[in-house]
């Protein structure tokens, strides 16, 4: 007897990830450089774990409010506000078990069976198989490097439908580095608005960005009224293990999300939340010393991969956002899975396919740089004798 | 990137590793490797870069060097304040280190010899006597933790998984 005819069609349809192969190799290989580490490789500031200690210490170990505990809730409330000039109330934000629960819970909440939702490609693993899991139907927005992977009104448009419901906006964007500047939102306002498509902005990298700082689409106007904004922890305070995330938006999504949360999730983890409380106090109080400091790091490292990527011929596409770069191997004459394969096998360094982001990225590496300088530096040499050898 | 800033930068790569090369920092700072010349001969002149020096775990080569740190309540002078015993004071090999304090005390003294008996030497033969001075404390240091940032007996970091999306 097989169990196999037993799994929801709509599961069973999602093909594996596609950093799974990577992932069983790079493992068991010693002395193997991974690029392809998508946390920090910073350790949590010791104030948030402490935070967390005392917590248990405390005893506060039971669940608080479906929405998240009240005081957590206003340090984000102030935390959007002031970063971002984002303005909510205490009941349109959810706290979540990480941004993939908030994203899981968008999605589901909007849904219905056979609503398209699109999907800018390149980008983050998990929109599509989480589109599909809820019923929808994830449509591809391809954006082009020529373009800075930046959503054009044209990338738009032609992925629309009537069946259209919902689009995910994701930047500073996993896995290109690109970002979306206001005037880059301005130019797709009109055409969400026209086609009153829900936006699903994802800003866990909202703190990440090399220059420019970050601009959140639910600023524009008329936007918040439609945009369910999708932020956390994990990347802007190095806390990806506490698994703590939120969301904020109108008031009828958000209800639905949390009707969802409080039957599957109930509520995030109450330490975590305690470890929240103190991330956003200390930084807001601080000037956000520990996140420039982390950043101030990050960019250092950016800019020694960009450096050493198109000193060796592979162009890369100046990542703003993030901890990724998005080097073009096309000149190597190899798609990328066979890069990445031949590069973990001949010089021990793991990188992940552009495919794993999206069809038809055969012409890309997704490399991170939430690595030590010394790593990096060695993996860059690496590399750079391979493609030599090529 | 305007001097400030850029010698900033400078700073904190130099502060982590002071022997990071000049065509690095040029990179990571996404400036020429002239004008990083410049600007490290530039502090350097001024003394905003005093000194190239190693951070160290003595404790790991077998030795009987001893460190301390001296508390010494001092009289003070009409006219000259604290300075010139702080320069009486700092002007010995020995001494590593001397700050003007704020508190019970007034010069915390950091003295840095061959063995515990030659620090209490030190104290009683050289320090203790000088005119001005009006008492020490000495305190040994049995074993640091964390030197200028670094903390000197780190635990592995737990590992993270080799591939994330």
């Amino acid at each position: 007897m097989t169990m196999d005819n037993k799994v929801a069609r709509r599961i069973r349809d999602v093909p594996p990830s596609g950093i799974r192969k990577f992932f069983d190799i790079a493992s068991e290989m010693k002395d193997c450089i991974s690029l392809g580490v998508g946390e920090p490789d910073f350790d949590t500031p010791w104030n948030i774990r402490e935070s967390a200690i005392y917590s248990l210490e405390a005893g506060k170990t039971h669940y608080t409010s479906n929405h998240g505990s009240t005081e957590l809730r206003k340090a984000i409330l102030h935390y959007l506000d002031m970063r971002f000039g984002l303005k909510y109330d205490l009941n349109q934000i959810v706290v979540t078990v990480g941004a993939s629960e908030a994203l899981d819970l968008a999605f589901r909440a909007i849904i219905d069976p056979g609503d398209e939702v699109l999907i800018p490609l390149p980008s983050y693993v998990a929109y599509m198989p989480g589109v599909s899991f809820a019923g929808g139907v994830p449509v591809s927005m391809h954006l082009q490097e020529c373009d800075n992977f930046r959503i054009t009104p044209e990338a738009l448009t032609a992925a629309l439908t009537p069946k259209t419901k919902a689009i995910v906006v994701a930047f500073p964007n996993n896995p290109t580095g690109a970002i979306m500047t206001k005037e880059d939102y301005e130019k797709i306002a009109d055409i969400i608005i026209e086609h009153d498509l829900v936006v699903i902005s994802d800003e866990i990298y909202a703190e990440l960005t090399y220059g420019t700082p970050h601009f959140s689409i639910a600023a524009l106007p008329g936007m918040a009224e439609r945009t369910i904004v999708i932020n956390g922890f994990s990347k802007a305070f190095a806390m990806t293990g506490f698994r703590l995330g939120y969301a904020a938006g109108p008031k009828p999504l958000l209800d639905a999300m949390v009707k969802i949360h409080q039957y599957s999730m109930l509520c995030a983890s109450s330490m975590s939340q305690e470890a929240g409380i103190e991330a956003l106090k200390s930084e807001c109080a601080n000037d956000f010393a520990q996140v420039k400091k982390m950043t101030a790091e990050y960019n250092r490292r950016r800019r020694l991969m960009y450096a050493g990527f198109n000193e060796m011929g592979l162009t890369c596409f100046e990542p703003l956002g993030a901890f990724y770069i998005f080097p073009n191997i096309s000149k190597t004459g190899l798609n990328a899975d066979e890069f990445c394969t031949r590069l973990l096998y001949e010089k021990k360094v793991a990188c992940v396919p552009g495919t794993a982001f999206g069809d038809g990225l055969d012409n890309f590496i997704r490399c991170s740089y939430a690595s030590s300088l010394d790593n990096l530096k060695e993996a860059l040499r690496r590399i750079k004798s391979f493609v030599e050898s090529l | 990137m305007d001097n400030n800033a850029l010698y900033g930068e400078i700073l904190d790569l130099l502060e982590n590793d002071a022997r990071m090369s000049v065509e690095d920092i040029a990179v990571m700072t996404g400036v020429s490797a002239d004008r990083v010349r410049e600007a490290i001969a530039h502090m350097e002149q001024e003394k905003i870069i005093v000194k190239y020096a190693a951070i160290t775990n003595r404790e790991k080569v077998a030795s009987e060097e001893a460190e301390a740190l001296i508390e010494v309540k001092v009289i003070p002078k009409r006219g000259q304040g604290y300075d010139d015993l702080a320069e009486r004071i700092y002007g010995f090999d020995e001494v590593k280190a001397v700050y003007l304090m704020s508190g019970t005390y007034d010069l915390s003294v950091i003295v840095h010899a061959k063995s515990m008996k030659q620090i209490s030497k030190f104290v009683f033969e050289k320090l203790a006597v000088l005119e001005g001075v009006a008492s020490t404390v000495t305190h040994f240091i049995m074993r640091k933790y964390k030197e200028q940032g670094v903390i000197l007996s780190a635990k592995e970091p737990e590992e993270r998984l080799v591939i994330s999306p």
